[in-house]
């Protein structure tokens, strides 16, 4: 029972890990405010529970526990959140998203490219 | 590296983001000397408050940095001269955690080995803070209670009837009412949370006045603005905040009145050990109204002037 946690924990740290850099990536390589926006949600909301996930299943049960998967809820409803107000406030503030038109082939106006 | 680049930029916008990113950082590093206390309440107020407050400061100013008139050059030498003087100074430093540091004489073993007997509580941190160097403590809380004053002096709060409580400014927000209705009352509660639990965990009266005012900015933020003013009026806030000094300062005059020293906890019980946590309690209940509703008070001043024009 134990090795399988061990190996369960093991893939959701590599998991996590891997996501934080995808995300990190995405950060700085994505052409459009948006797309950034997701990436960074997406280090956020899966990448970091993924993490705890596999740090809580190397401990026992006991008060820390359930302090790691408190934070872990926390940190599943405020992390969304959070993408959803940055992205919410720039389209209140005027940018649109990079949009390519399929049938004519050019890139959208207004478009938040910087 | 990240102060370099807030020097450089004149985005003042990213200037602030990077200020939120270097208080995290330093909270890390916090953590990683082994002061938990210190992360914490630099955790809530570098990367938390502080950053509200510039970005609503941000926005009745300019958001791009003006550039200066002509070369500093005379205050480039005295900081260089005074720079190259400090880091001549810091060579001749004892290594960190050296036994034999002068820090680690004189006062601190008596903290250390005794604290935990004559204040009888695990933290020593607050032990530290709150009853055997009680009198800076109040120092700073009469700081920060200054601090608020200047504010209020110097900026004042507008009553505008253009406010519009439970109107945001952005439009319709579901999404974000929804998660700030059920995260409100976990905030205040982790607010009380730590202000009581100072005593054994990471904690005290600083950082929980903080996260209180935090819930209450939050509910401004979302809910539009003039909704914490309706539910906080400010002149509430006024005689709080004098109201928390005067307790820190209440329990000092009491031990006065009492016969012994100024802030000496032990005139408060009939049992020494009792009186240090009734003390210490009380002084931190102080702390903690009082920068509440400092920081409470400035986020009024600061945010609802844009809208008064």
């Amino acid at each position: 029972m134990t090795a399988i946690f061990e190996i369960l924990s093991g893939l959701c740290l590599f998991l996590g890990g891997v996501l934080c850099v995808t995300g990190g990536v995405g950060l700085l390589r994505m052409p459009d405010f948006y797309a950034r926006v997701h990436a960074s949600g997406v280090t956020e909301t899966l990448a970091a529970p993924l993490l705890l996930f596999g740090l809580a299943l190397q401990m026992e049960w006991s008060l820390d526990l359930v302090k790691v998967f408190m934070i872990l809820i926390l940190v599943l409803a405020t992390n969304p959140t959070a993408t959803h107000a940055m992205a919410k406030a720039t389209l209140h503030g005027g940018q649109r998203p990079l949009v390519f038109d399929n049938d004519k082939g050019t890139k959208g106006d207004d478009s938040s490219k910087p | 590296m990240i102060a370099v680049a807030a020097i450089l930029l004149s985005d003042l916008f990213a200037v602030v983001m990077l200020f939120g990113v270097y208080s995290l950082l330093t909270a890390v590093l916090f953590m990683n000397l082994d002061a938990v206390d210190v992360a914490f309440t630099e955790a809530a107020v570098g990367a938390g408050v502080t950053t509200v407050l510039m970005l609503s400061s941000l926005h009745l100013t300019k958001r791009w940095e003006a550039l200066p008139r002509r070369k500093p050059l005379i205050s480039l030498l005295v900081v260089g001269i005074t720079g190259a003087a400090l880091v001549y100074a810091v060579q001749d430093a004892p290594l960190l955690g050296d036994p034999s540091a002068p820090v680690h004489q004189h006062v601190t073993p008596r903290y250390v080995e005794q604290g935990a007997t004559e204040v009888g509580m695990p933290n020593l941190v607050t032990a530290v803070l709150a009853s055997y160097r009680g009198y800076d403590t109040f120092g700073e809380t009469v700081v920060i209670f200054t601090a608020g004053l200047a504010v209020m002096l110097l900026l004042g709060i507008q009553d505008c009837s253009r406010m519009r409580p439970g109107v945001s400014a952005i439009g319709d927000q579901v999404v974000l009412r929804s998660v700030v209705k059920v995260l409100l009352p976990l905030i205040l509660l982790f607010g009380l949370y730590v202000q009581f639990h100072g005593d054994f965990g990471a904690g005290g009266g600083f950082q929980a006045g903080v996260i209180f005012a935090t819930a209450f900015v939050l509910y401004d933020l979302v809910f539009g603005d003039g909704s914490a003013r309706a539910v906080v009026p400010p002149g509430w806030l006024h005689r709080l905040a004098a109201l928390g000094v005067l307790i820190y300062g209440g329990v000092g005059v009491y031990s006065l009145l009492a016969g012994r020293a100024f802030l000496d906890y032990s005139a408060l019980a009939a049992d020494p050990v009792h009186g240090q946590h009734l003390g210490v309690l009380l002084v931190e209940l102080g702390v903690g109204i009082a920068v509440f509703s400092v920081v409470l008070l400035i986020f009024y001043a600061f945010a609802g002037r844009g809208h008064c024009r």
